[in-house]
């Protein structure tokens, strides 16, 4: 029933993209299709949410589409209803702030068709049961995602970034296949149930890798991350809050349910090898977040490190459950979902907020930027909410999750494992690291972008944004700090999950006294967000209201005192650039090879003083130049074999069906 | 009876660090002096300074946002709701269990955001290298107190402060190496996060050596005083800190009788004053650093807390 409807939104949403095609000229194209998207998300998490609240059975159905021997099947089970939810609370918010957002879209026919079916890619990925339709539907939403980023294709970044995004997405889907057909095995029977029979043993490590790479390259693991940081800005930016924040959890969706369910039990070290790949990801993308000035390639990154603070608690879930620690795991695992949630929540706030910069603006740059607290109220205030959960500060959402991370670190020295033991608090410090640095990250994105006094007159003469889009942050907005406040409902509403995946779940935690979030016993930790937050609001209020009765109220206005030498101009304020440098100079130097040139000239030269940074990627150098280059010189050696005569080219062909009978007569 | 009872324990607690903050302030003003050989300010001096502070009328910057008349009082609310979850003279206080010690060091996280941003709201170049070097040392000290946190929580069995000071208490924990590596780690954290002499120097005012001082450059009469009070409640709270972990005695246990609690305070009093003579005679005995001498600093920090961590993880006995 659940998973009937569900379906049909689906397949509704794909409709709405014919419908898009149909109506390019239309006035109310971008009016009718956000809301109908709007309405068909709205239902589709109406519909997960119920179906994971009542605790409902899995519901199954085979339909007569796909490969003609399997037939394309479909499940709802806990887990699928939990990243259903997920997908359509960013896809609703998407819509709905999309609905103001669109309007500026100076290509509305190049993104309307590609949005409902992007959304319903996502969908069905989720819901798919067979590795056929799983990759169908995989491949729908890599696709339409790739045409929204080549939205606006005239840009040259934009059409480098698209570039970049297929080819990885083709390499992460290549791995995929090839890591469904080693669970599959030599029978090909790729329907997810008899995937799971079979493997009831011991999971194969080659398994293990594939998805780690196809997955992992969606999610933005790094060394796999580099398409992100490119495609997802690219897009109009309610569409780089789908990909940042609800499309790599997909894509934790993928690498939870092949290795946590089709795939056997996990060995010890898959654990650690996770943990490790995340808590790197987790410090490479905040750290690259630092260094960038633009608005959503800083978003983008920071993705990237939210991605890494997942996988440590999936790896974590990984090594409890390979050593039977169920309660353990289940925490460990809990933290990761949770954190999965918050981050769709802060993530697609934070690029609404972004969107609204750029539409009120035409600026992504923050360098150009400033001053914006006076002129967008309400965009300045979400986005702050957004600042202050992603960089896990109490009371809000992402401390929250990031804390009950740390619980399940701490239960970790119950491990027998020599490498985790070592591995597992090293990782800590990481994750602690990309903490702080995420905080460092915010104050410089939201201190530099808003505050201070405009860079630019393009800043000076920004106006707040449309009704659709003040809401669609408000409410995001709201969210966090909601689920800051009561993360027990939201560990309680994940329970199911947890306890399908790991096989044990979490103590209740909303029947606990003023909504505290107790993770193992109360003599161990616990955290109460709302009283916190109380806590605060009163002390503060109280505050102000008795040095305002008993002390002065009065206030004067006066130019700024900076030390007695105030200077008019904006470009004497901290940069972006200026605010990174002391963390620039202490991990740049390892992380980038940094270098800086400073030219000074000597006394009596006019010539203006330079100061030249220099820093590389050494992913990118080390890892991608070589392959492409290698892929290039290949090309060109082969290059000869286009120009042959057809006598050569008939010789070939002979010779390669010979040699490939030859293959198979000596395997046999 | 009783909840009224934990109440008003608890309310003597919230009332007591926010007396006690400018008084440990004073002490450490006056004995610093006193080794430089000076007369010094009376140590009820910072109490004046606040009420003076405060009688006067607030003088913001004509470009000055809501934001900046607000973070005094959020960075204020902020600090003493964490001070107060700290055990000063008693553990297992009614609201202990609201927040554990990493939400403890995170609220701190959070004051120092708001300040942070405070700092660069004005768009003045000191507001913007405060706040930038103020990130710079957050982003290392942090990771070594959660690092240090692990040993502690490790040791104790618990992330709740009352209950690690209880631990403590009862010498189940004896003498550990990973306890001397955490109190080392702590010390020096604390010193970073205060703004104290060799990391930044709380009394300068020469521009280019100070990151706390010039962030707060633009404020002045009761948004300065309430900042002030918020720096003075931090070093009572990490002096607290130190002092319930690794000198718990004196500490009433939960639920004692009136002169068990009396005697946690004094014996409270006696520590906070030890802390601050000791704090002086380190600031006068030690130059300040460059800036970019301050990440070794804090990454000596972090390698010991981290070393200590290791050693609880691999085996329970150190």
């Amino acid at each position: 029933m659940a998973l009937g409807f569900s379906l049909w939104c689906a397949a509704a949403l794909l409709a709405l993209g014919v419908v898009a095609v149909l109506l390019a000229r239309n006035r109310f194209a971008t009016t009718i299709i956000y809301s109908a998207s709007l309405l068909l998300t709205l239902a589709l998490l109406g519909n997960a949410l119920i179906h994971l609240i009542t605790n409902a059975a899995p519901e199954t159905t085979i339909l007569p589409l796909g490969l003609p021997w399997v037939g394309a099947h479909f499940r709802l089970d806990a887990l699928a209803a939990a990243f259903l939810i997920l997908v359509n609370l960013g896809a609703a918010g998407a819509s709905f702030y999309g609905l103001g957002y669109g309007r500026h879209e100076i290509s509305p026919s190049r993104v309307l068709p590609f949005y409902p079916v992007f959304l319903a890619g996502m969908n069905l990925v989720v819901q798919a049961d067979d590795a056929f339709s799983f990759l169908l539907s995989w491949e729908f939403m890599s696709l339409s995602s790739w045409a929204l980023v080549m939205a606006h294709h005239r840009v040259p970044e934009n059409r480098h970034a698209g570039y970049v995004y297929i080819l990885m997405a083709s390499f992460g889907t290549l791995a995929l296949i090839l890591a469904f057909g080693l669970l599959a095995g030599p029978e090909g029977n790729y329907a997810f149930d008899a995937i799971r029979a079979r493997a009831q043993t011991q999971g194969a490590w080659p398994v293990l890798m594939l998805v780690l790479i196809g997955a992992g390259s969606k999610a933005g693991l790094v060394p796999l991350h580099v398409w992100l940081p490119l495609a997802h800005p690219a897009a109009p930016s309610h569409v780089s809050a789908l990909m940042s924040g609800v499309m790599t959890k997909v894509a934790v969706y993928a690498f939870v349910r092949i290795l946590f369910d089709l795939s056997g039990s996990p060995d010890w070290w898959w654990g650690l090898m996770v943990l490790s790949i995340g808590g790197g990801t987790a410090v490479m993308g905040v750290l690259h977040a630092l260094m960038e000035q633009d608005l959503k390639r800083v978003l983008a990154y920071s993705t990237i490190e939210n991605i890494g603070i997942v996988f440590v608690g999936l790896g974590l879930a990984m090594a409890f459950q390979a050593n039977a620690l169920p309660d353990a795991a289940a925490l460990a695992f809990t933290a990761a979902l949770f954190h999965a949630f918050n981050h769709t929540l802060f993530k697609s706030l934070l690029f609404f907020g972004a969107g609204a910069v750029l539409s009120a603006t035409g600026e992504r740059n923050m360098e150009h930027l400033g001053g914006l607290i006076h002129r967008m109220p309400v965009t300045t205030i979400a986005v702050l909410t957004g600042c202050v959960a992603i960089s896990a500060l109490p009371p809000l959402n992402g401390f929250a999750s990031e804390w009950l991370t740390f619980q399940a670190i701490l239960l970790s020295p119950e491990l027998p494992q020599w490498g985790l033991k070592i591995m597992v608090p090293a990782n800590g410090a990481l994750l602690a690291l990309a903490a702080a640095l995420a905080a460092a990250c915010f104050i410089r994105l939201f201190g530099v972008s808003f505050l201070g006094r405009p860079r630019k007159p393009v800043a000076e003469q920004a106006h707040e944004v449309d009704i659709w889009s003040r809401t669609a942050m408000a409410i995001f907005a709201a969210l966090c700090l909601l689920a800051g406040a009561l993360p027990g409902f939201v560990i309680d509403a994940l329970a199911p999950v947890v306890q399908a995946v790991t096989g044990s779940h979490m103590p209740a935690q909303t029947t606990i006294d003023w909504f505290s979030i107790v993770p193992i016993a109360a003599s161990r930790s616990s955290y109460n967000g709302l009283l916190v937050l109380l806590f605060i609001a009163l002390s503060a209020a109280l505050t102000a209201y008795l040095v305002h009765l008993f002390a002065s109220k009065s206030v004067r206005r006066a130019p700024p005192w900076d030390c007695g030498f105030p200077d008019p101009r904006p470009v004497t304020q901290y940069s972006a650039g200026s605010f990174s440098q002391p963390i620039r100079r202490v991990f740049g130097t390892l992380i980038f090879q940094e270098r800086e040139q400073v030219f000074m000239p000597p006394p009596g030269d006019m010539r203006p003083a330079r100061f030249h940074v220099e820093l590389r990627d050494l992913v990118w150098e080390f890892l991608y130049a070589p392959i492409s280059g290698a892929v290039s010189v290949t090309a060109d050696r082969l290059n000869v074999l286009q120009f042959l005569t057809i006598r050569r080219y008939l010789s070939l062909v002979f010779l390669a069906l010979v040699s490939l009978l030859l293959v198979l007569a000596i395997w046999s | 009876m009783v909840l009224i009872r934990d109440l008003a324990v608890q309310g003597v607690q919230m009332t007591l660090v926010l007396l006690l903050a400018p008084l440990l302030t004073g002490i450490v003003r006056k004995v610093k002096a006193r080794l430089l050989r000076r007369r010094g300010p009376p140590v009820i001096q910072p109490y004046r300074d606040l009420i003076r502070l405060m009688r006067k009328e607030a003088v913001l910057a004509v470009n000055a946002s809501w934001l900046f008349r607000a973070v005094p009082y959020l960075v204020f609310a902020a600090t003493w709701v964490a001070a107060a979850l700290v055990p000063t003279f008693a553990t297992g206080l009614l609201f202990s269990w609201s927040a554990d010690l990493i939400a403890i060091i995170a609220l701190l996280g959070s004051a120092r955001f708001f300040l942070a941003l405070a700092g660069m709201d004005v768009g003045t170049s000191f507001g913007g290298i405060g706040s930038s070097r103020e990130a710079m040392i957050a982003s290392l000290a942090e990771p070594a107190m959660i690092m240090i946190i692990f040993v502690l929580a490790l040791i104790a069995g618990s992330t709740q402060l009352s209950i690690i000071a209880e631990f403590m208490l009862s010498l189940a924990a004896g003498l550990r190496v990973s306890l001397g590596l955490a109190l080392i780690a702590l010390i020096l954290v604390a010193i970073a996060e205060n703004s104290r002499i060799p990391v930044d120097n709380p009394a300068t005012h020469l521009e280019l050596t100070m990151v706390h001082e010039a962030m707060v450059l633009e404020y002045s009469g009761r948004h300065l005083a309430l900042i002030e009070l918020a720096a003075s409640l931090k070093l009572l709270l990490y002096m607290s800190l130190i002092a319930c972990v690794f000198v718990p005695w004196g500490l009433a246990p939960m639920d004692s009788a009136w002169e068990a609690y009396a005697l946690g305070g004094i014996a409270y009093l006696g520590k906070l004053l030890c802390g601050g003579v000791a704090l002086a005679i380190f600031e006068t005995s030690i130059a300040k650093m460059r800036v970019f001498r301050v990440p070794a600093f804090l990454g000596a920090a972090l390698m010991l807390g981290l070393l200590g961590a290791l050693l609880r993880f691999v085996s329970g006995s150190f």
